[in-house]
C-alpha cells in the first residue's frame, strides 16, 4: 500500500520537475531565437516567423531557428548519453567528452575531410559514430584491464591518454593546410552554427534510435546499478544490456561530435541535476535528462551570444567553464563520502 | 601508509651513496644525449659526414655545411635540450614530492595554464593591442603558477590524495584548453595555425631566443632542485618522521613544486605544451635508477634524449616537418594507457 502511494508521489514529482524543465526549455528556446547580435522584439520575432518581414524572417529561419534546433538535438543526444555512460559504467564522473568518445568522432571526421574530401552532412555523421564507436571500445578496454578495475579515476585517466593521442593525430592532419586549420578551429570548439540546415534531418536518424535504444534498456540499467551478479539473478542479460547502451551512448555522442564538434561536460552534469531532482531510477532520470540536457545546452549558446557582443563565444566554451567548477566539486565530494 | 616501521628503520641504515646504479644511469644517459645530438646534428636536407661534422662544429670546411650545422640545426638541438631537461626535471620532481606516478605537470594541467596565458598574449596582438609589453616567458610562468596554484588550493584540505587530484588536472586542462581554442577563432587564420602548431608543441623555426629563457631557467633551478634534493628524498616518508630528521617537510615540498612549476612553464614558453615529455621522463627516470626518489638530474637528461630524439624523427622522416608534440603524445599516451593497466606502485599510492 504505501509502497504504491509512494510511487505514486514520486509520479507526481517527476512530473513537475518534467512539466517545469520544459516550460523553462520553452523560454529557452524562445530567448534563442529572438536573442543575438541584433536583438529582436516580440512583434518582430512573430512577424519573423510568421514570414512577413525581410531582415527578421531571413535571420530567424536561416539562421536562428536552425541553430536553436541544432541546440536542441545535440542538447538531448549529450543529456542521454551522459546518463546511459554513467549508469553503464556505475562512473559518476562518466562523460562522452571526458571519456575521449567525442575525440574518437573528432578524429575520424577530421581525417575524413582532409584525406577522402568529405563535407558536412550524412558521410560525416556516418565517420564521427565509427570513430566514437571505436573510441568507446578502446578506452572500455583500456580501463577495464587495469589492477583496480573500471575505477572513475582510471576511466578518466584513459579516456584522457586517448584524447591526448588521437588529438595529436588531428593536430598533426590539420597543420597540413591552413583552409582545414580555418575549419577546424571554429568546429573542435563546439559550436551551433550549422553551415547547412538540410543536414539535421538526415543527422537526426542515428540520434533517434540512440535515444529508442537508451528507453529499451533503462529498465535493465536499474538492475545493473546493483552490481552483475545481482542483476543476473534478476534476470538481466548483463552483457547484452551493457553493449545495447554503449551503442546507444556512441550514437548519440558521435551525431552530436559530428554536428556541434566536442561539447564536454553536458552529459556529465545533467544526469546529478536529474538525480538530485527525481532519485536514482534511470528511466525517470532519463526522461529528466532528454529536457535538462537541451535546455543547459541553449540557454549556454544564448549565453554565449550575449557576454561578448558582437562577437560570440561557443557553446562548447561556456559548457566547459561551468562544468569543470562541477566537476571538481564531484571529485572532493566523492572523496568526501568514501571516507 | 607509506612509511611502514621496517621500511623506515631501513632508509635510516647508512646506505652506499651516491648509489653505482643510479651513477650508470647517469652515464647511460649522458651517453645516450651525446650520440643523439650528434645524430641530431648531421641529419638535415643534406646530411652530413661525421669527419665534416667536426669541421663545421670548428667552422671550417664548405660555408653552407657551416651555416647548416651551426645556424640551423645547433640552435634547435640546443632548444630541444634544453626544453627536454627543464620538462624531465619538472616531471620528476613532482611525481616524487606528490609520491604519485603519474602526476606531472603535463597531467596537472600546468602547461595547459602556461599555453593559456601565452595564446592571450599572441590574441591581445593579434587584434590589434600592443605587441610585446608582456614577454611569453613570463606569462608562462604567471599563467603556470596560477594554474598550479589553483590546484594547490582545491588540494588544500586533503580531499585530493592520490589520483584524485590527477582528475582535478585533467578537469582544470580541459577548461584552460576550452579558453585557448576559443581564443584561436578570435585570432587571424595565420596568428591562429602558428599557435595551433605551438600548442601542439613545435621546436620548429626557433632558435637562441626562444632557448636562452629556458637556459637560465636550468641553470638556476636544477642547482636548486639538486640542492634540495636531500629533503626529496625525505619526502617519500611521512611528515613526522621527516620532521625527526630536522626537516620541514611543508617548505621544502612547496619549494620543489614551484621549481616544478617554473621549469615546466619556461619550456612551454620557448617550445609549447609538448605532450607527455615530463610524465615519460620521470617515470623512465624512476625505473633507469630503481629508486622512489627520482634523482632530477637522471630525469632531466632522460627529458632531453627524449624531446631530441623526438624532434629529430619528427623533422627528418617525412617529407614535411612534423611538430615534436605530436610524436611524443603518440608515444606518450599509450605508454600513460600502459602504466594505467600495470599493479599499482608499491609505493602506497592509492
Amino acid at each position: 500500500m504505501s509502497a504504491s502511494r509512494t510511487a505514486a508521489r514520486g509520479e507526481t514529482a517527476v512530473a513537475a520537475v518534467l512539466l517545469v524543465a520544459l516550460v523553462l526549455l520553452v523560454v529557452a528556446t524562445l530567448a534563442s531565437v529572438t536573442v543575438g547580435t541584433r536583438v529582436l522584439s516580440p512583434a518582430e520575432t512573430l512577424a519573423g516567423l510568421l514570414g512577413h518581414e525581410g531582415i527578421a524572417s531571413t535571420v530567424i529561419w536561416e539562421l536562428r531557428l536552425p541553430r536553436t534546433l541544432l541546440g536542441l538535438l545535440v542538447g538531448v543526444a549529450l543529456g542521454v548519453a551522459g546518463v546511459l555512460a554513467q549508469a553503464v559504467t556505475r562512473n559518476p564522473l562518466a562523460d562522452p567528452g571526458l571519456l575521449g568518445i567525442s575525440a574518437g568522432g573528432a578524429v575520424a571526421v577530421v581525417a575524413g575531410s582532409v584525406f577522402l574530401g568529405l563535407g558536412a552532412g550524412l558521410p560525416r555523421v556516418l565517420l564521427a559514430l565509427a570513430g566514437a564507436a571505436l573510441a568507446t571500445v578502446a578506452v572500455y578496454l583500456f580501463a577495464s584491464r587495469s589492477p583496480e578495475g573500471l575505477t572513475p579515476v582510471n576511466m578518466t585517466l584513459a579516456g584522457m591518454a586517448l584524447t591526448a593521442f588521437l588529438g595529436a593525430a588531428v593536430s598533426a592532419t590539420v597543420l597540413l593546410s591552413a583552409s582545414t586549420m580555418d575549419q577546424y578551429r571554429f568546429w573542435v570548439v563546439g559550436a551551433l552554427n550549422l553551415p547547412d540546415p538540410a543536414v539535421l534531418l538526415p543527422a537526426a536518424v542515428p540520434a533517434v534510435a540512440g535515444a529508442i535504444l537508451a528507453i529499451v534498456v533503462s529498465g535493465s540499467l536499474n538492475a545493473l546499478a546493483l552490481g552483475d551478479d545481482t542483476a543476473a539473478a534478476l534476470g538481466v542479460a548483463v552483457l547484452r544490456t551493457r553493449l545495447l547502451a554503449g551503442a546507444a551512448v556512441v550514437l548519440l555522442s558521435g551525431t552530436a561530435v559530428a554536428l556541434a564538434g566536442p561539447i564536454a561536460f553536458v552529459g556529465l552534469v545533467i544526469p546529478h541535476i536529474a538525480r538530485a531532482l527525481v532519485g536514482t531510477d534511470v528511466r525517470r532520470v532519463l526522461a529528466v535528462s532528454a529536457v535538462l540536457g537541451p535546455l543547459l545546452l541553449v540557454t549556454a549558446d544564448v549565453v554565449g551570444r550575449l557576454v561578448a557582443r558582437p562577437a560570440e563565444v561557443q557553446v562548447g566554451v561556456v559548457t566547459a567553464l561551468l562544468g569543470t567548477p562541477f566537476f571538481i566539486w564531484l571529485t572532493r565530494r566523492a572523496k568526501e563520502r568514501s571516507q | 601508509m607509506i612509511a611502514a616501521p621496517t621500511r623506515t628503520a631501513r632508509s635510516l641504515l647508512p646506505r652506499p651513496r651516491p648509489r653505482r646504479r643510479v651513477v650508470v644511469a647517469v652515464l647511460g644517459t649522458l651517453l645516450v644525449l651525446a650520440v643523439a645530438s650528434a645524430v641530431a646534428l648531421s641529419l638535415g636536407d643534406e646530411p652530413t659526414a661525421p669527419a665534416a661534422l667536426w669541421e663545421a662544429l670548428n667552422g671550417r670546411g664548405p660555408e653552407n655545411t657551416v651555416y647548416a650545422v651551426l645556424e640551423v640545426r645547433l640552435p634547435r638541438v640546443v632548444l630541444a635540450l634544453a626544453v627536454g631537461t627543464a620538462f624531465g626535471v619538472a616531471g620528476g620532481l613532482s611525481q616524487s614530492v606528490l609520491r604519485n606516478p603519474l602526476a606531472s605537470p603535463d597531467v596537472l594541467g600546468i602547461s595547459a595554464g602556461a599555453s593559456v596565458a601565452v595564446v592571450a598574449v599572441i590574441a591581445v596582438g593579434s587584434l590589434g593591442g600592443p605587441v610585446g609589453v608582456v614577454p611569453i616567458p613570463a606569462a608562462a610562468l604567471a599563467g603556470g603558477l596560477a594554474a598550479a596554484g589553483l590546484i594547490a588550493l582545491l588540494a588544500r584540505d586533503g580531499a585530493l590524495q592520490g589520483r584524485r587530484i590527477l582528475l582535478v588536472g585533467i578537469a582544470l586542462s580541459a577548461a584552460l584548453t576550452a579558453l585557448t581554442q576559443f581564443l584561436l577563432t578570435r585570432i587571424d587564420v595565420y596568428d591562429a595555425q602558428r599557435s595551433a602548431a605551438w600548442l601542439t608543441g613545435s621546436l620548429n623555426a626557433r632558435g637562441w631566443g626562444e632557448a636562452m629563457p629556458v637556459l637560465v631557467g636550468v641553470a638556476v633551478l636544477l642547482p636548486a632542485a639538486l640542492v634540495l634534493a636531500h629533503t626529496n628524498r625525505a619526502l617519500l616518508f611521512e611528515d613526522e618522521v621527516v620532521a625527526g630528521w630536522g626537516v620541514r617537510p611543508g617548505r621544502s615540498r612547496t619549494a620543489l613544486l614551484v621549481i616544478a612549476v617554473c621549469l615546466a612553464a619556461l619550456a612551454t614558453s620557448a617550445a609549447g605544451p609538448v605532450a607527455f615529455v615530463a610524465l615519460v621522463a620521470g617515470q623512465v627516470a624512476r625505473r633507469l635508477a630503481a629508486v622512489p626518489d627520482i634523482p632530477p638530474i637522471l630525469a632531466g637528461a632522460a627529458g632531453a634524449s627524449l624531446v631530441l630524439v623526438a624532434d629529430t624523427i619528427a623533422r627528418t622522416a617525412l617529407p614535411f616537418q612534423l611538430p615534436v608534440g605530436v610524436l611524443t603524445a603518440l608515444v606518450g599516451a599509450p605508454y600513460l594507457l600502459y602504466l594505467l593497466q600495470r599493479r599499482r606502485s608499491t609505493r602506497g599510492t592509492p
